[in-house]
């Protein structure tokens, strides 16, 4: 399994003091107390944390679904979080690969058809077809998700991520509804991917174990990166066990 | 508090828009409901307290002169209770300040007392002193419309003779509810007024004393008036009699009825089409209310509520909203109705009106949407019971999909994902798309019947007053007189044209059916007086043979070709057959038509004319008046603008109200479907679009989905709406045509664009509404909510 040297590569997250605090009713509740964070070109990141440590929000950030309340990130030096709405949909559409941990399919699409929704509107995607070759699933095409596994499902929203060939693919909790058998087919068809095109990519989990597979480990907690360290070699998903 | 009821305020305060838009639709059905029950109570109630309290006749005669000694006989018939003999008088009547003829028609009373029958309702004064031959009691409405009191006097022309009257009292009577002039189809108070005096004045000015031309009689309860009336008629043969009649041919209680008839029909068919609309739309909407919470009733069960506590708890909940729906419902339906009474009692006059809130109204409104809303509870609430907590708390498993004929065709290929969204979903739930376009389609039906209705008035009177009766004037005469009148009519000032008419009052007979109407002869072409066939093309008269109006030929079950009796109410009493030569189309009134000659060799009389019609230079209108009522042969003139306004006035004053609140009731209701429609389609796509937002989907590109799929479902509703508004305008056209009037059954393309224009309103402003949470759609809770 070749392992990138990320060390020093292109920065293409680059988060400065960014907090976020939410306002429920009267409650504050602060998500974020200041992250500096940078992401490199290629790398696959593992942020690790317990549930409400903060990661999501940090992905959500990172991916234009939500603005920071304080601090800058930029992507590629372009400021995002004083971005308007409009800029902010732009870079999601051609830039971001989401993948969530309950799928996000549409029910009313097959496999095809969801992975269409996205390279209509990208601006040099990869055909539908050739993505879901990619996860494996060109014998399924033309199943509704009501007709897929769950980690079927889950390769269909990896192959509709990564269809528009984007620059960063997020995974928040990709493997959290599935059983571990199925998640090592979903995290071995991510590795796949960050290694083939160099996609940089970040995974969000609570799950230490996957951390094993990644250039780079972020440890969350309390709304703060706690550490970071770097893993001499990567392990391939097959070798974790969970 | 018990939190289940806590849970129910806030859950109501949270969806306030739907439960407002619900509580409408309810309130809608109520208030139609409400008005039509109360208004039509209202006037039955007093009428049948008036003809109660003041002993309104059962039976009804003219003749021409009986001694006084006929009464007895007519007493001692099987079956009568009291007899009242009269005098009775057309008038001329000149009244200070109105230089327009003013008709009156006179009865007599017993000197100084209450007839025994038809008894005054006095309104102001009394009566008239015994032996004052100079006081009178005159109608209300008159009274009004020209300001007259006790006190005051005008000048009367009685049998030739001119003499000045004092008003003693004013008065309402039974006989006059509703108050025509002979021949009017509608009131016209200022024109034409009733007046009551002493038997032995007016006899003695009429030359009939000791003598009766009129009697009414009062019958023993359960008589059968038919046999009366056959007594009645050989009682009086020998003395003029035309034919006595019962009061359901009484002008004033045949009008009424018609009236009752069709605001029966207003306040039943248009009701139930109403409460059923709204009965469905509380059903489907209630359920898929029902079906958004469906992890909160899990959530529920899990802790340990039974299915009992939980049904209750949503059954209140629509308890809550139907009770909204219904008091706004009753509120407005009560200051609707009164509204509406008060329109009617300028041409029903009642010494009272009796209103009263029915509890069995509001209780079947009660009962249909509670019942409604509690079946759809039901049904939803078991729905969501039979799943396991688990299972319901669960995230759902997609739902099942399959591809449809549109993808089979080449069109598939061409269609965008949103656009297949749209199509996959409505095809998934189908059942569901079904009933919000049966809901949209029902509403749409409702704008189409009350726009159509405005239409078909302007129509009427277009037709009636454009291609019936072109004439500018119809004078009267005192009796029949020679065509060489007609003369003297042209010559008179500013008369550019005038073709004379003859007019005899008959029974129309066909096997055991007959109705009572006017015989008007007239010339081959008429010039002034449209005859016209269903294509509104003219129809020249038969030289023998009669024409009758689709209306009374239908009533009399008659077709071209039959033969009918006619028998006439006039002079010596003929009755003839005669062949019914063809039908006519007219939308105001029954009428009954001969040539000319034809009617006056029936008669047995030379070339005589009962009136003229005129075409009259504007100018010279009043000069003409001023020549015409001087000449002492002229019993009426009407003006036909008058008459028009009249007309425009009753149905614009009556139907139209009606309409005008049904149409902003159907209105509403169309709004509040499309509004909970898209409601509850955004909140069951919510999650979807979101992610399609995450994907990178502008809010246009997401709001598409969602305005394409009620858009489509909008689309296909309008014509289901024209089909199931053009049933219903049919229905109701028939159910409303009276002897009065018949709207003409006009499907103007307006009509549908009104429909289809308010059903695409009431959608686009709900999507509006809609957009507005579209924008505020939280992508991140998209991402974890599994639901």
């Amino acid at each position: 399994m070749p392992t990138i040297p990320a060390a020093d590569g292109d920065v293409v997250f680059c988060a400065r003091g960014i907090t976020r605090t939410y306002v429920m009713g009267e409650v504050h509740i602060q998500a974020l107390r200041g992250v500096d964070l940078d992401l490199y070109a290629g790398e696959l990141a593992v942020m690790l944390g317990a549930s409400g440590s903060g990661k999501s929000t940090l992905l959500n950030i990172l991916g234009g679904l939500d603005r920071p309340t304080t601090g800058s990130v930029r992507y590629r030096g372009q400021e995002l979080s004083g971005a308007p709405d409009r800029a902010l949909t732009r870079f999601r559409r051609e830039h971001v690969g989401f993948v969530f941990q309950f799928y996000n399919l549409i029910s009313s699409l097959t496999a095809r058809e969801n992975v269409a929704v996205v390279t209509e509107i990208a601006r040099d995607p990869m055909t539908p077809e050739a993505a879901l070759a990619l996860v494996g699933l060109e014998a399924r095409m033309d199943h509704f998700p009501s007709q897929l596994s769950g980690g079927e499902q889950q390769r269909v929203a990896i192959a509709r991520a990564v269809a528009k060939r984007p620059a960063v693919l997020l995974c928040d909790e990709p493997t959290g509804a599935l059983d571990s058998r199925t998640g090592t087919r979903v995290l071995e068809v991510l590795q796949e991917i960050n290694t083939r095109f160099g996609t940089t990519t970040a995974v969000i989990t609570h799950n230490a174990v996957i951390g094993d597979m990644a250039d780079r480990v972020i440890r969350v907690a309390d709304g703060r990166v706690q550490e970071t360290w770097r893993n001499t070699r990567r392990r391939a998903p097959s070798e974790l066990v969970w | 508090m018990h939190p289940l009821h806590r849970k129910l305020l806030r859950d109501l305060n949270h969806m306030k828009g739907q439960v407002a838009a619900i509580a409408v639709v309810i309130a809608a059905g109520v208030l139609v409901l409400v008005l039509g029950g109360t208004t039509l109570d209202a006037l039955t109630l007093s009428r049948d307290r008036f003809y109660e309290t003041y002993h309104f006749a059962q039976v009804f005669a003219d003749l021409k002169r009986a001694p006084e000694r006929v009464a007895r006989g007519l007493a001692e018939v099987p079956g009568v209770d009291r007899v009242q003999t009269r005098v009775r008088a057309g008038v001329r009547l000149e009244v200070p300040g109105f230089d327009e003829p003013v008709r009156g028609l006179a009865l007599s009373i017993p000197d100084g007392a209450q007839p025994r029958l038809n008894r005054l309702a006095l309104r102001q004064g009394g009566l008239p002193a015994p032996g004052r031959h100079d006081q009178v009691v005159i109608s209300e409405p008159f009274a009004q419309a020209h300001d007259l009191r006790p006190g005051d006097g005008f000048t009367v022309i009685l049998n030739g003779r001119q003499e000045r009257l004092l008003v003693s009292g004013v008065a309402l009577s039974p006989e006059f509810v509703y108050q025509v002039g002979p021949g009017d189809l509608l009131p016209d108070y200022r024109r034409f007024g009733v007046l009551w005096m002493n038997r032995s004045g007016l006899a003695r000015a009429m030359d009939l004393d000791g003598a009766f031309n009129n009697v009414v009689l009062g019958l023993r309860p359960g008589t059968d008036p038919r046999t009366v009336i056959g007594a009645v008629d050989h009682h009086l043969a020998p003395y003029g009699g035309i034919g006595a009649i019962s009061r359901e041919d009484q002008l004033s209680h045949r009008f009424l009825e018609d009236e009752l008839g069709q605001l029966r029909v207003n306040a039943t068919v248009l009701p139930v089409i109403f409460l059923g609309v709204a009965a469905f739309l509380l059903n489907v909407l209630v359920a898929r209310v029902i079906r958004t919470q469906r992890q909160q009733v899990a959530l529920l069960k899990a802790f340990g509520y039974d299915p009992r506590q939980l049904a209750v708890h949503y059954g209140l909940f629509t308890l809550v909203i139907v009770a909204l729906g219904v008091v706004l419902g009753v509120l407005l339906g009560m200051w609707a109705a009164e509204a509406l009474a008060g329109v009617y009692a300028q041409y029903y006059r009642f010494p009272q009106m009796g209103f009263r809130l029915q509890p069995g109204v509001v209780l079947l409104g009660v009962a249909v949407a509670l019942g409604a809303g509690l079946l759809g509870t039901a049904q939803a609430v078991a729905g969501v019971m039979r799943m396991a907590p688990a299972e319901a708390m669960q995230p759902p498993a997609p739902e099942r999909f399959r591809a449809g004929w549109v993808d089979r065709s080449g069109i598939g290929r061409l269609l965008s994902q949103p656009s297949r969204i749209i199509l996959r979903n409505l095809g998934r739930h189908r059942l569901k798309a079904g009933l919000s376009m049966v809901g949209i389609a029902l509403s749409g039906s409702l704008l189409m019947v009350g726009s159509y209705q405005f239409g078909a008035v302007d129509q009427l009177l277009d037709l009636q007053y454009r291609k019936v009766l072109t004439m500018d004037l119809q004078v009267g005469f005192t009796e029949p007189t020679s065509e060489r009148v007609l003369a003297s009519l042209r010559a008179a000032p500013g008369v550019r044209f005038a073709e004379g008419f003859r007019s005899v009052p008959v029974r129309l007979i066909h096997g055991h059916r007959e109705e009572r109407s006017v015989l008007l002869g007239m010339e081959t072409h008429p010039q002034l007086r449209g005859v016209l066939d269903a294509d509104q093309a003219p129809v020249a008269l038969p030289p023998g043979g009669v024409l009758l109006t689709g209306y009374l030929a239908q009533s009399l079950h008659l077709s071209p070709g039959d033969t009918l009796q006619v028998e006439v109410l006039e002079g010596h009493r003929r009755t003839r057959s005669l062949e019914l030569a063809g039908i006519i189309h007219e939308p105001i009134g029954t009428g009954a038509y001969m040539e000319r000659r034809a009617l006056n060799r029936l008669m047995g009389e030379g070339p005589a004319l009962s009136g003229a019609w005129l075409l009259v230079d504007e100018a010279r209108m009043q000069t003409l008046f001023d020549t015409l009522w001087r000449a002492p042969r002229i019993a009426e003139i009407s003006r036909m603008d008058v008459l028009e306004g009249r007309f425009r006035d009753y149905i614009q004053g009556t139907l139209l109200v009606m309409m005008g609140i049904l149409l902003t009731m159907a209105g509403s209701i169309t709004f509040a479907v499309a509004y909970n429609n898209a409601r509850i389609a955004f909140a069951e796509r919510s999650r979807e679009l979101a992610t399609l937002r995450v994907l990178g989907f502008s809010r246009g590109e997401v709001g598409w989905i969602l305005i394409g799929e009620m858009g489509l479902i909008t689309l296909l509703a309008i014509p289901l709406a024209w089909l199931l508004g053009t049933g219903l305008v049919i229905w109701l056209n028939q159910a409303l045509a009276a002897d009065l009037f018949r709207l003409p059954l006009a499907f103007t393309p307006r009509i549908y664009a009104f429909s289809a224009a308010g059903v695409l309103l009431a959608t686009a402003l709900s999507m509006l509404l809609i957009g507005r949470r579209l924008y505020h759609l939280d992508m991140l809770s998209a991402l974890k909510t599994t639901e």
